[in-house]
């Protein structure tokens, strides 16, 4: 297995709306090693959402070449996507995304399920739970947690399956400022004690500040990509 | 995923929206409500029809004047072709032969009157027909012979004559405007409409011929009742009777001036008939349950879309095309899986309601709810369900998880 997690080339994405072609991606190339932590800036438009889409093989490139873990994705079919993303990518979104009627417990069994996992499911979310500090939630619904716990039930539910890489979509947005914090700081913990590849993709200086590499979008091209030093 | 989990996940899904879920199986509730109660109408006719038709005697032939349209001149049946019937040689399956004279009399006693069936009839059809005496005898042969002015009288119409249907032998009635003698009154045989036996008359053959009936023929007949040896011995006499009755009409061969009906050819036409009464009602009430099956499809087409977050959360988190489209069908399929076990109740009570209403206005249709129409109804729900949810559980399936996570 290579060092490499991410290892994009000439990645480009072209939309038709109508009779305009809209370029999302002009050619963007990325290598991103086993266990960095890297922030992708960029303003609206940037072409930074379209990234992620494709680097969390949530879509698929118009052209390019992309191996996520050793494995080409960008010829796969839309099972094949759904099983990368089932066991190699974590996402946690602005809006945590969780299933309103469920508990904290079954939402984050849900990747398990499709993963086909069923010995130690309960077991397994259990001990995500409780890295993500919610070990004492676990039957409580969505709407009987604050903003900070539902996002924590969105990591550990982004955990369970081990995956190769982590996702987090403006993983603040809708958070006051002092839970962001916090859900950036068990994130950098997941990335410490357990080696996770971490990708934000955010607006928000604040995180990019705590990661250790920045890589900045403008008009689907890559301006910059600059290691922080610490 | 494992199914029983996704059962209950679609249980909560539905429960989750309780009076749209209610509305959707109510579609399918009175869908197969409708078909059940339907059916078991029709059979319950059926069974009826059938039934009457049976207790005319598994073994009897009706031989009636007349061919297919292209003969002309059907000569008449008369009282020498029953009697060459009667030939043992030429007819060794015919057990019995009973010609009739039918017609309609208006029979009268101290003031009260009805017009009733008359038929003239032979002493054997008491054997023919298996006619049952109450009181008093049947017509016999003495009676044929001196052409008497005698009369059995069906139960139904020595009730409206004399109010009851005891102790009548020996008084006097008028048949238009004559009058007879009763000599017997026969057993109740239930039944309804214009074939009922308990509202006809029997009087001696020759006394119809001269005093009520008066044909252009002397001894014409208008149909020859015979008896063969058994069931299976049907078929032979019928071709006997045909043999004989070509010979002494003269007729070329596949230009019969006559026609048979046996009891099994009754029973065709009836069940056929039936059949497709019972059809025509399981499709109108079938109709419902496709409208049903469409409620079914409109709500799970708006729970898809409503749930548009809800597939690309799944999605990004791993679901296949084949789990959305589990999820969803397993929800339409539940919905159609309740309507149809509540609308196999509501057939089932729907049915003895219409059962306990015909038997108080004495039609006699008791409905049956059969196995088969159950089986049919659930499975056709079932299919109803499927069918009606394979198309928004395919639209879930094959959203875009970028285009459905993004949805507002």
């Amino acid at each position: 297995m290579s060092d490499w997690v991410i290892e994009a080339e000439g990645i480009t994405k072209v939309y038709r709306m109508g009779d305009i072609e809209v370029h999302a991606l002009r050619g963007v190339d990325v290598r991103i090693a086993r266990g960095e932590i890297v922030s992708i800036m960029g303003p609206s438009g940037s072409g930074k959402t379209t990234l992620m889409n494709i680097l969390g093989c949530l879509d698929r490139p118009t052209s390019g070449s992309y191996s996520l873990d050793g494995s080409q994705v960008a010829e796969l079919g839309d099972d094949q996507l759904a099983e990368i993303r089932n066991k190699k990518v974590g996402f946690v979104f602005q809006s945590f995304n969780l299933l309103g009627r469920q508990t904290a417990l079954t939402n984050v069994e849900l990747p398990m399920r499709y993963a086909g996992v069923s010995n130690d499911r309960r077991k397994r979310a259990m001990e995500a739970l409780e890295a993500v500090g919610l070990g004492d939630r676990v039957k409580h619904r969505p709407n009987e947690l604050s903003g900070g716990q539902q996002q924590r039930v969105a990591i550990a539910r982004a955990l369970v399956n081990n995956p190769s890489m982590i996702m987090a979509d403006e993983p603040t947005g809708n958070l006051d400022s002092k839970s962001g914090v916090e859900i950036v700081q068990i994130l950098l913990d997941l990335n410490k004690n357990l080696g996770t590849t971490l990708i934000f993709v955010t607006h928000d200086p604040e995180i990019a500040a705590h990661t250790k590499r920045v890589i900045s979008l403008l008009d689907g091209l890559i301006t910059e990509d600059r290691i922080v030093e610490t | 995923m494992d199914l029983w989990r996704i059962v209950l996940e679609a249980l909560d899904s539905l429960a989750s929206n309780k009076v749209r879920s209610a509305l959707t199986v109510l579609g399918i509730v009175i869908g197969v409500g409708a078909v059940i109660a339907m059916l078991a109408i029709g059979t319950g006719a059926q069974n009826t029809i059938t039934g009457s038709i049976s207790g005319i005697g598994t073994n009897l032939l009706f031989v009636m004047r007349g061919g297919n349209d292209e003969v002309r001149n059907p000569q008449p049946l008369t009282l020498g072709d029953a009697e060459a019937m009667r030939d043992s040689f030429a007819a060794p399956s015919v057990i019995g032969v009973a010609p009739v004279l039918q017609g309609s009399a208006e029979i009268t006693f101290a003031g009260e009157g009805d017009i009733v069936a008359a038929v003239g009839v032979t002493p054997e059809h008491e054997s023919v027909r298996n006619i049952e005496i109450t009181e008093g005898e049947f017509i016999n042969e003495i009676h044929v012979l001196g052409r008497s002015a005698v009369v059995v009288l069906g139960p139904d119409v020595a009730e409206t004559l004399f109010g009851r249907t005891e102790s009548i032998v020996g008084e006097s009635v008028r048949i238009e405007g004559q009058p007879f003698r009763v000599i017997g009154i026969t057993v109740a045989k239930g039944g309804q409409g214009p074939s009922n036996e308990d509202n006809q008359i029997l009087i001696p053959m020759s006394t119809a011929q001269t005093r009520l009936f008066r044909r252009s023929g002397s001894d014409q007949v208008d149909m020859i009742l015979v008896q063969a040896i058994n069931a299976d011995g049907v078929i032979t006499a019928e071709e006997e009777i045909s043999a004989i009755l070509r010979n002494r009409h003269r007729t070329a061969i596949g230009e019969d001036d006559f026609t048979t009906f046996s009891q099994q050819s009754f029973l065709q036409v009836a069940e056929t008939i039936t059949n497709v009464f019972t059809i025509f009602l399981g499709g109108v009430a079938g109709i419902s349950l496709l409208v049903g099956g469409i409620g079914i499809m409109n709500i799970m087409l708006v729970s898809v879309t409503e749930r548009t977050r809800e597939i690309g959360l799944r999605k990004a988190v791993g679901a296949r095309k084949r789990d959305i489209m589990l999820q969803f069908l397993a929800e339409s399929a539940l919905l159609s899986l309740f309507g149809g076990l509540i609308g196999i109740v509501l057939g089932w009570a729907l049915s003895m309601l219409i059962g306990a209403i015909s038997a108080a206005s004495n039609a006699d249709i008791n409905p049956v709810v059969g196995i088969d129409a159950v089986l049919l109804a659930t499975i056709f729900s079932a299919a109803v369900g499927l069918f009606f949810g394979l198309y928004p559980a395919k639209r879930a399936a094959d959203l875009e998880p970028v285009e459905a996570l993004r949805y507002e």
